[in-house]
């Protein structure tokens, strides 16, 4: 079943065209990873998927429904209330974490559903610790976001992403606030949902992650698809940007 | 006359400082909240009407804003105004003025909040008004929280400000014992007075902070 569909998102920011023409197609269980130079776009598409920004023009799917429509005038987004029912189908977890530092760990995890009415707060609890057991975190239930490691922050970010039940889930280069030891932690967490046949978009600089964990790696450009394809055909590309950009970054 | 009758005699006064005090943060902190979001908003005109509001409110003295709240009825609407209305001009007054300093300073704290603060709650589905009840407005308190309790201490001594619209506050009536008595002693007594108030709004503040310093 195809999840997510985008069709030649344009994005401009001001003058400056970000992203020129993407498209893309996830289907149920598939992992995409999309690598590239920084600037090349891949945070925007992310950005644009997620509905944080507006695409300037193309077409944005979520299982069959439209969020966004290009009828050859640019991007026409779908009513406030479709576009909020949409939303539930996908999760975004941010390179900052960005959990609520007001909150416990617990209460980071449990309060979106309750609030979106989603769950009761009985439920909430119970779908909050489960989640938060699964990523090895059940005993910081209680600490607040200051007290933890950025690997623990980011898996409390996913915990809380989770809870959700979303049908995709985006992450925002994960770790590239993380060093190597609190990397490897969060990558495990991401292999694992791998795993368990979460459908994923994973915007990453982690080559040798994108390479075990991905059906499909995209590379990106000054906003255009340089090269798509399995790992292997990326790794072992003949193109001479790809192979540079891939070549520098095991060396 | 001994320090006993002086200050029986300051007591009435003093209740007219308190109840001064608390009507103005009353209706001066949430209306300061309005008047912010007046000043963040994305219409030009609102945010016009707003900038130019606090730019009076804090370019000119309090005690010409007291006399105009007081006066202006009748002189501009012809309307007869009680005495009654001294006290009411006064409220009005600071309270006007006092919402300004607030508007600004809830305006610091809500502009410092991290943008990933409201799309991670975007993301995850609170509406604009879940966002900032439950995700935004808790932790600008924390941050405002200082600056607040500079704004609150500087009220309690400009209550003595009401003398001009003939408000028995305590200072009124301890200047005019003092001049009657030709003696300092009851300025004195209000000086501490004022002391006593500070120093227990600092420790209420002081209280709230601790109590808000359970995360960073």
């Amino acid at each position: 079943m195809e999840l997510l569909r985008i069709n030649h998102l344009k994005k401009s920011f001001g003058a400056l065209s970000v992203i020129k023409d993407f498209s893309l197609a996830v289907n149920e269980g598939e992992v995409v990873s999309i690598i590239g130079p920084s600037g090349s776009g891949k945070s925007t598409i992310l950005r644009c998927a997620t509905m944080l920004e507006k695409m300037d023009g193309g077409d944005l799917i979520y299982a069959g429904k439209a969020a966004a429509k290009d009828e050859g005038m640019g991007s026409v987004y779908a009513s406030k209330a479709e576009l909020k029912e949409i939303q539930r189908t996908f999760g975004l977890v941010f390179q900052n974490f960005n959990l609520f530092p007001h909150y416990s760990v617990l209460r980071n995890v449990m309060e979106p559903p309750v609030m979106t009415g989603l769950m009761s707060k009985e439920e909430a609890k119970e779908v909050a610790m489960k989640r938060l057991s699964q990523l090895g975190l059940a005993d910081k239930a209680d600490a607040y976001p200051y007290q933890l490691s950025g690997g623990q922050k980011q898996r409390v970010s996913i915990a809380r992403a989770l809870a959700l039940s979303p049908k995709i889930l985006f992450f925002d280069e994960p770790t590239s606030a993380l060093d190597p030891e609190l990397t490897a932690e969060v990558l495990k967490v991401i292999k694992d949902l791998a795993a368990q046949k979460m459908t994923m978009i994973i915007v990453t600089h982690e080559m040798q992650f994108a390479r075990e964990l991905s059906d499909r790696i995209i590379f990106m450009e000054h906003g255009i698809v340089r090269a798509e394809g399995s790992p292997e055909d990326i790794f072992c590309s003949d193109d001479a940007r790809v192979k540079e950009f891939i070549g520098k970054l095991n060396a | 006359m001994n320090l006993l009758t002086i200050m029986q005699q300051l007591l009435s006064g003093m209740v007219i400082t308190v109840e001064i005090f608390v009507f103005t943060l009353l209706f001066s902190l949430p209306l300061g909240l309005v008047v912010a979001f007046g000043r963040m908003s994305k219409n030009g005109l609102i945010k016009t009407i707003t900038k130019v509001y606090i730019s009076i409110m804090r370019g000119t003295p309090l005690m010409l804003q007291l006399i105009v709240v007081y006066f202006g009825p009748t002189y501009v609407f012809h309307i007869k105004i009680g005495a009654g209305y001294r006290m009411v001009a006064v409220i009005i007054g600071f309270t006007l003025n006092y919402a300004a300093y607030f508007a600004e300073i809830f305006r610091s704290g809500i502009e410092s909040m991290e943008v990933g603060q409201y799309e991670a709650a975007h993301i995850l589905g609170y509406t604009k008004v879940q966002t900032f009840a439950h995700i935004i407005f808790p932790q600008v308190i924390k941050r405002i929280l200082p600056p607040v309790t500079n704004e609150v201490i500087t009220l309690v001594k400009d209550t003595s400000l009401a003398f001009v619209l003939a408000v028995a506050e305590m200072f009124t009536i301890a200047k005019q014992i003092a001049a009657a008595q030709a003696t300092v002693v009851p300025l004195m007594v209000g000086g501490v007075f004022y002391f006593i108030f500070n120093f227990v709004v600092a420790w209420g503040m002081e209280q709230i902070e601790k109590k808000l310093s359970y995360y960073r």
